[in-house]
């Protein structure tokens, strides 16, 4: 447990000293978010009802760039190998980087809501709610990610693995988001965003489940 | 390294996969009786139900040996990995081009988003992607490690990403089992199951030695400067 701990605050400490990148990230993801209502055209309405849909593709379009940065860092100078020659099990590493991931995704995502709500007038008042899906999903998002960025990091063609392996992986992930968030955006007279919102916290308690037992496998072997 | 089997009896499946096959698929095609309303179009059923029993069949196989491998850390179950994995993609693509082309004449459309059809197409992305990161790791024992890990992912993924699709939306009939279908069409479906499952049992078996004799050229690689009695074996790092 303390091992994770120092390694969640190292993580973080990585993150908050290269903060420019967090933001250039941030500005990948408005700029996709502007793309997205050139495929539909300026029609205010149907853009509003397929906001929370731009929202969830450009978060995860911006997560592959986060979380193969996160591991990109451990690749210098071999960071990894020293890393696992400390008396600290591989499951407190990946934890603590799949933590600091889905703090930064998250952060993220609600940075992203703002820009959502002022090109497509996509706002809601549940801000909770929504704080709580896009903390659910992307928790579904950084467990995966960041046991694959480990794997893709290491090797030759990374911006093409990465993506390529993740993307049909969080698939429910993305599905269920967008319908959670976009109950939250046009009302939910049906009461479903329970339903989706348990959908996100079964695929990230199974993947966050997951990761932790085949992580050591990745990097040890 | 042991000398690859030299058996003949993976042979000898492929043929008598390809016999049933022609068998089924020739008593389905021209024996067996229409179908009162989707007519001849329906006997696309005598290959696709078969095809999407053997997909399923293959890719769990894939699991078992992703499992086995990382228990075991032996590299016969990494060759079946990849043998049954490249089957496994191969036959769920079959099947998705398949259900195109039945559904284009009975729903009016080349696809759907119905839960078995996109849980198949993501499945042909996620295992086909392990595939990708195969043949982008040069380290056999990385490569071996990384595939079983990411298989054992994907084929835990496959049941969410079925549920949610089927939450999302739904349109497919039932699966089809020898309950839902009516007798005459019993026999050309079995023949044409076994004879894909035939078929692809013979592949794989053939593929795996394959690929068990890429590994004993890479592991082993010539190392001239080097003593005889030391090469190879830093490559071969914790795996046996």
């Amino acid at each position: 447990m303390r091992s994770l701990l120092v390694a969640l605050r190292k993580d973080l400490l990585l993150q908050w000293r290269s903060r420019t990148q967090i933001v250039a990230i941030f500005a990948f993801g408005a700029a996709a978010l502007l793309l997205f209502s050139f495929a539909i055209g300026p029609d205010s309405l149907a853009l509003r009802q397929h906001a929370a849909g731009f929202l969830w593709l450009g978060l995860l379009l911006a997560s592959t760039l986060s979380l193969a940065e996160s591991f990109e860092r451990e690749m210098e100078e071999q960071a990894l190998e020293g890393l696992l020659l400390l008396p600290a099990s591989a499951r407190a590493l990946y934890y603590g980087k799949a933590i600091a991931n889905w703090a930064q995704l998250a952060l993220l995502g609600a940075a992203l809501v703002p820009v959502t709500v002022v090109l497509y007038d996509a706002g809601t008042l549940r801000l909770v709610s929504l704080l709580g899906v896009i903390l659910l999903g992307t928790a579904g998002l950084s467990a995966p990610g960041t046991l694959y960025a480990a794997m893709t990091a290491q090797i030759r063609g990374r911006q093409t693995l990465l993506p390529l392996l993740l993307f049909p992986l969080v698939v429910p992930v993305l599905l269920a988001a967008v319908k959670a968030t976009s109950l939250l955006i046009l009302g939910d007279p049906m009461g479903q965003l329970r339903p989706w919102a348990t959908l996100l916290a079964a695929f990230a308690v199974i993947h966050w489940a997951l990761g932790g037992l085949l992580f050591s496998r990745v990097v040890e072997d | 390294m042991k000398e690859p089997s030299q058996s003949r009896a993976p042979q000898a499946a492929v043929a008598l996969g390809v016999g049933l096959l022609l068998a089924g698929s020739y008593w389905g095609l021209a024996k067996a009786p229409g179908e009162i309303f989707m007519g001849d179009v329906q006997r696309i059923m005598y290959v696709h139900v078969p095809t999407a029993w053997n997909a399923m069949l293959a890719l769990t196989f894939a699991f078992v040996c992703a499992l086995s491998f990382l228990f075991t850390n032996a590299w016969k179950w990494d060759n079946r990995l990849e043998a049954a994995m490249e089957i496994g993609v191969v036959l769920s693509l079959l099947l998705c081009m398949q259900g195109a082309i039945w559904a284009k004449p009975t729903w009016g459309v080349w696809w759907d988003w119905d839960p078995r059809l996109t849980t198949t197409a993501v499945m042909v992305f996620a295992f086909g992607g392990i595939l990708a990161l195969r043949a982008f790791v040069d380290d056999p024992v990385k490569r071996a490690v990384w595939s079983a890990v990411a298989c054992i992912v994907a084929f835990a993924d496959v049941p969410i990403v079925y549920f949610s699709v089927k939450w999302w939306n739904s349109l497919h009939q039932a699966q089809s089992t020898p309950q839902t279908v009516s007798k005459a069409f019993h026999w050309p479906l079995r023949i044409n199951a076994f004879g894909i499952l035939f078929l692809w049992t013979g592949l794989v078996a053939l593929r795996a030695r394959v690929a068990a004799l890429r590994l004993r050229n890479e592991v082993a690689p010539p190392l001239p400067e080097r003593a005889p009695d030391t090469a190879g074996a830093p490559a071969l790092g914790g795996a046996r």
